[in-house]
């Protein structure tokens, strides 16, 4: 497929009780810092995008704390996207009047498929973003729902096709196995889920070496995804650009 | 005195995103409610995130206040679905009527495409004032092509060359967010705000 807009760099903020944590496969969430001190480098650095997941919002039964998404809004002038706990249309308005531009849902979606209809609908396609956490088993990629406690039945593969034909606009594509991991992308997976649709793609979990990104490029992602490698310091959002570039992918740099 | 910017409230659009990048420029933001608001307004932006028909029923009551004010060329600047709604029609909501300020249908970005176009692309302006030649966030499915002799226009391509930017005037319409296009989209913004 034709590869027509530069590759976004994603940091991802998750979130918790005010602060960015990371830890590995959901789990051991370990604190990395302020969200807008954190975001205020990533914009200097060259990020595309910013996405914010509050990782205990389902599981607390709220939606993403709100007041986290409009300080990181004040500090950047770049597209944000928000998950965390959205079960209903009014609760994606909220979110959007709080400062995001796009809206993620897992949970929910898995239990009302027509949420995301419903979303895509009233804020259009491209505002309907599909969080897939996606975990590796001997019978293909299942779903993984409320930050990554529980394993479905359902296949992520099917799952993508799924939402694009109920109007999703793109799908966050994330290896529970790799999450936090630095082994790289799942790149069987992000190449089994990209050739199966045609909604652009974020690949996430498990990058570490700026070669990983480019990996995920040529498995079929339109963005890729990373946090602890930034928080980390390990490599800049710049760094990870000049590399993409020089494996001949265009980029904003 | 502090610039006023007035927000036409499409109840579908990411508001607190524009009202933030105006700020960073200095400007204040309030929000358009009556046919007087859209006439007194020293700047007027239509937002936009949203499908062509929510968007289009949401500026059905002020059509005429709307289309009076760009046809006497006051700034108005459309972002996305609210520069969409210049537009006759779109082929995301057949029936759904827009201002018809600019004739035409927008189309559905076709060909072997990942659509939405979601991301930076490069953007190519010719002969504009506030718009420029840089990269900037679009997020859409639908574009239009071509566009009357006289506007100023900026192109970009996604398969095929469409329309990301116009202007005539102190009217400027962008396909693109310049509120999410970094200090690209904050360019743009201040120079309409130097109309």
């Amino acid at each position: 497929m034709a590869k027509l807009l530069t590759v976004r760099v994603i940091p991802c903020l998750d979130v918790r009780d005010g602060r960015v944590v990371k830890g590995t496969r959901f789990q051991n969430l370990r604190d990395s810092g302020d969200p807008v001190e954190l975001v205020s480098r990533y914009a200097e650095e060259g990020a595309d995008e910013v996405t914010i997941l509050d990782v205990s919002a389902t599981l607390e039964g709220r939606l993403a704390s709100l007041r986290t998404i409009e300080a990181v809004r004040r500090a950047v002038r770049l597209p944000i996207l928000v998950g965390g706990g959205v079960r209903a249309v009014d609760d994606a308005r909220r979110l959007l009047e709080s400062g995001a531009d796009k809206v993620g849902v897992n949970s929910a979606a898995i239990k009302c498929p027509d949420l995301i209809s419903e979303i895509s609908g009233q804020f259009g396609a491209q505002c309907a973003v599909v969080a897939v956490d996606a975990k590796r088993t001997p019978d293909g990629w299942r779903v993984l729902i409320n930050a990554g406690s529980i394993q479905t039945d359902v296949d992520a593969i099917e799952w993508a096709a799924l939402v694009q034909n109920l109007g999703a606009g793109e799908i966050l594509l994330t290896s529970w196995d790799r999450d936090g991991t630095g082994e790289g992308f799942d790149l069987d997976l992000t190449e089994a889920v990209s050739s199966k649709i045609s909604l652009p793609v974020i690949a996430s979990g498990g990058a570490s070496r700026p070669t990983d990104f480019s990996d995920a490029v040529r498995a079929g992602a339109s963005a890729v995804l990373a946090a602890s490698v930034f928080h980390e310091g390990r490599y800049t959002i710049g760094e990870v650009k000049r590399s993409l570039r020089n494996d001949g992918f265009e980029v904003r740099l | 005195m502090s610039r006023r910017v007035s927000l036409l409230p499409t109840g579908v659009a990411n508001t607190r995103s524009v009202i933030e990048a105006f700020a960073s420029l200095g400007a204040t933001c309030d929000l358009v409610t009556s046919a007087e608001d859209v006439y007194a307004a020293d700047f007027l932006v239509l937002p936009g995130v949203g499908s062509f028909g929510s968007g289009a029923v949401a500026v059905q009551a002020l059509s005429q206040p709307l289309i009076n004010r760009l046809e006497a060329g006051l700034p108005t600047l459309g972002i996305c679905l609210g520069y969409q709604l210049l537009f006759e029609s779109s082929s995301e909501s057949p029936g759904a009527n827009g201002l018809a300020f600019i004739p035409g249908t927008l189309l559905r970005f076709n060909g072997d495409l990942r659509v939405p176009q979601m991301g930076w692309n490069r953007v190519e302006a010719q002969g504009c004032r506030v718009l420029e030649s840089g990269y900037a966030y679009f997020a859409n499915s639908f574009a239009a092509e071509t566009m009357p002799d006289d506007w100023s226009i900026a192109r970009a391509t996604y398969g095929a060359p469409f329309i990301a930017g116009i202007e005539r005037g102190n009217i400027v319409g962008c396909q693109f967010h310049p509120e999410l296009s970094g200090d690209f989209g904050l360019g743009v913004l201040e120079r309409w705000l130097s109309c």
